[in-house]
């Protein structure tokens, strides 16, 4: 498939974003001034923009408890996302939702998810929808290994199948439950497998590769627009850091980790860059600090915005009724 | 006026906001061709067809996300759940989904979208078929929980369920779907949070809603009797809640009895006693009283069944007791 070089530049300034906004959260949780939990995306950017890469500003995605990548490649506002990260009425969720909850229904993100699995159904019913109004609309379900044994995944895949539902299911294999190794959560390897229970596609890529994600969520598009139904795509990937901020990550061996960070998604694509003269080192390097400055303003922004009235904990709740105050 | 069930008065408020609007559609388990488990939907698919009248499998989590799901994108979904109990199973997608949402997202998002949960005893359907689990949902903030015990309550609070921008639990009594009532002829939507007197009285409140309701009247024509005379309110909505109903009757008979068929422990009843006495304590001359079943699942046994679940007789002697 061959791959526009304005495409190629567009996906690595995502995937850029992404891990600068992350580096960015990890040293402000690690300085206190972030608080509650928070799941970085660093190592699994390519999934994230190579799926959404394919995507309209109305298409739909569901996403995880490590949303920001999601969130970030389907257009979310790099200034909003910090301001809710800090609890900031500026925040895209006015500080109630957080790291875990970040939303923007313009956007079509119909959030970030805080119960693991919980996003396969809502996936489900967001793609009902599109095609309820013939809309050629799709939605990009993300979800981690870990979620693959709940029900919801059984429950969402199968209804998807049998109403061919314009789904694509995005497994980020990142190796681990939480602290639990695929191995020991789980009887198989390669997760796509479990699609011909729903007699769907399913397949496995390399998750850290982004035009291999690319390649494999636009068929899988394709499809679902022209009414085919759901597919399965599984990325295996990498998270470069713990489950959360702050996990000790003893499950885990440095050699594992290193191995994964050889195959680090974004010096992969630069070098792509590079020796297919898409973009040039210094051009590279002024990407680096062009996206450097945009997550600075971003801290800014939320660093100077005010934190919410408290009065407003009560409000948001229905569109209807405030709730009493204290 | 003209006469129809309960459970035709529940398909009457879907039937009129489907021809209103093309976005309402309903969905669950046999709802379709075969009509739903308790023929509350029978004939809507032959007259809207299957895209709008959808059979699931049974997969609770995946009617009420699909319901979740397709609401936030705009439509707006009538999910049928078999049974109330069953939404144990797609407990998540209620609790921590549905009820959330837009509080999470700071307010920027509406889900418009009603499940529907048959509830109740008395049809010897044992201990997972005939639970009262309303307070469960009404401790969630974000859900609105509504209990119609007439076939024209029915329709009026099915169609200001499916207009709601909120997520609504529609709480249907199995023992009154071939209840007959009178409807009116040009129906008209009930808002929620308006109580209904079902019997002006001076001496004791009763405040009750679905099946009770009816357990209530009847006891209030025996107590009748004794002359006592008592007010029955049906509460109709449990959230959003007419309080103002409740404690002006009060501050009338200066005596409420609580009555509903939930397992008392942990009652919704509980938490009215709680706001009573929070709120009205000073207008109460005899203690807040409350009818419940008893504390134990729901027994198969016709014999046994009756004795756990509340009635008139349960009612009588706890309305007695206050003289």
């Amino acid at each position: 498939m061959k791959i526009s070089n304005d495409l190629v530049v567009g996906m690595y300034q995502k995937m850029l974003k992404i891990r600068k906004f992350e580096t960015k959260a990890m040293n402000l949780f690690a300085e206190g001034k972030i608080p509650g939990f928070v799941h970085l995306y660093l190592g699994e950017e390519a999934v994230a923009t190579g799926a959404c890469a394919n995507l309209n500003d109305d298409d739909y995605i569901t996403s995880t408890h490590r949303g920001h990548g999601h969130i970030i490649a389907k257009g979310g506002d790099l200034k909003y996302m910090m301001a809710e990260l800090f609890g900031k009425e500026t925040g895209y969720c006015k500080g109630k939702g957080g790291s875990m909850h970040i939303a923007d229904a313009t956007k079509g993100i119909l959030g970030a998810n805080g119960i693991v699995g919980a996003g396969h159904n809502i996936a489900v019913g967001a793609g009902l929808a599109a095609q309820y109004r013939g809309s050629q609309q799709v939605c990009v379900c993300f979800f981690g290994d870990g979620s693959t044994n709940q029900s919801t995944f059984h429950e969402g895949l199968n209804l998807a199948s049998i109403w061919k539902l314009p789904v694509v299911f995005v497994c980020e294999n990142n190796g681990y439950g939480i602290s639990l190794s695929q191995e020991k959560h789980q009887n198989i390897t390669d997760i796509s497998m479990r699609a011909v229970s729903y007699n769907i596609p399913g397949v496995t890529v390399d998750g850290n590769d982004v035009f291999a994600v690319y390649e494999a969520v636009n068929e899988a598009v394709s499809r679902a627009r022209k009414g085919q139904g759901p597919t399965l795509i599984e990325c295996k990937t990498y998270r470069h850091r713990g489950h959360f901020e702050g996990d000790p990550t003893t499950y885990r061996s440095t050699e594992e980790v290193e191995q994964w960070k050889k195959k680090d998604p974004i010096p992969r694509i630069e070098k792509y860059m590079v020796d297919n003269k898409v973009l040039r080192d210094d051009e590279i390097k002024a990407l680096h600090d062009e996206i450097e400055k945009q997550v600075e303003e971003a801290t800014k922004f939320a660093l100077d915005s005010k934190d919410p009235d408290v009065a407003s904990a009560v409000e948001d709740v229905y569109t209807d009724i405030v709730e009493e105050a204290r | 006026m003209r006469k129809m069930t309960y459970a035709q008065g529940i398909k009457e408020g879907m039937r009129i906001k489907m021809l209103e609007n093309p976005d309402v559609f309903i969905f669950g388990e046999d709802v379709g061709q075969f009509g739903g488990c308790f023929g509350v939907t029978a004939g809507m698919y032959d007259e809207f067809g299957e895209k709008r009248i959808r059979d699931t499998p049974i997969s609770e989590g995946a009617i009420i996300g699909a319901a979740v799901g397709s609401a936030a994108a705009g439509l707006r979904p009538i999910a049928e759940l078999m049974f109330i109990d069953f939404t144990t199973v797609g407990m998540d997608q209620l609790v921590n989904q549905a009820a959330k949402m837009r509080y999470m997202f700071g307010g920027k998002i509406t889900l418009p979208m009603v499940v529907r949960l048959p509830a109740g005893a008395g049809v010897r359907a044992a201990a997972q078929h005939s639970q009262s689990l309303e307070a469960w949902l009404t401790h969630v903030p974000g859900l609105k929980v509504v209990y119609p015990s007439s076939p024209q309550d029915a329709i009026g609070m099915m169609m200001t369920a499916i207009d709601d921008d909120n997520p609504v639990m529609f709480i249907e009594h199995k023992v009154l779907y071939g209840l007959t009532g009178e409807v009116e002829d040009e129906v008209k939507p009930i808002p929620f949070g308006k109580a209904n007197i079902k019997k002006e009285g001076n001496d004791v409140t009763i405040v009750t809603y679905g099946k009770q309701v009816y357990d209530a009247l009847k006891a209030a024509e025996t107590l009748a009797k004794d002359d006592i005379d008592v007010e029955v309110i049906d509460l109709r909505s449990l959230y959003p809640l007419d309080k103002e109903t409740v404690f002006k009757s009060i501050e009338k008979t200066h005596k409420v009895v609580l009555v509903s068929e939930e397992t008392k422990r942990g009652a919704f009843t509980g938490e009215l006693a709680a706001m009573i006495a929070e709120e009205c304590f000073f207008e109460c001359d005899a203690p807040i009283t409350r009818v419940g079943a008893l504390n134990c699942p729901i027994p198969f046994s016709p014999v046994l069944e009756d004795y756990v679940i509340p009635g008139e007789k349960e009612i009588v002697e706890a309305v007695k007791s206050l003289f």
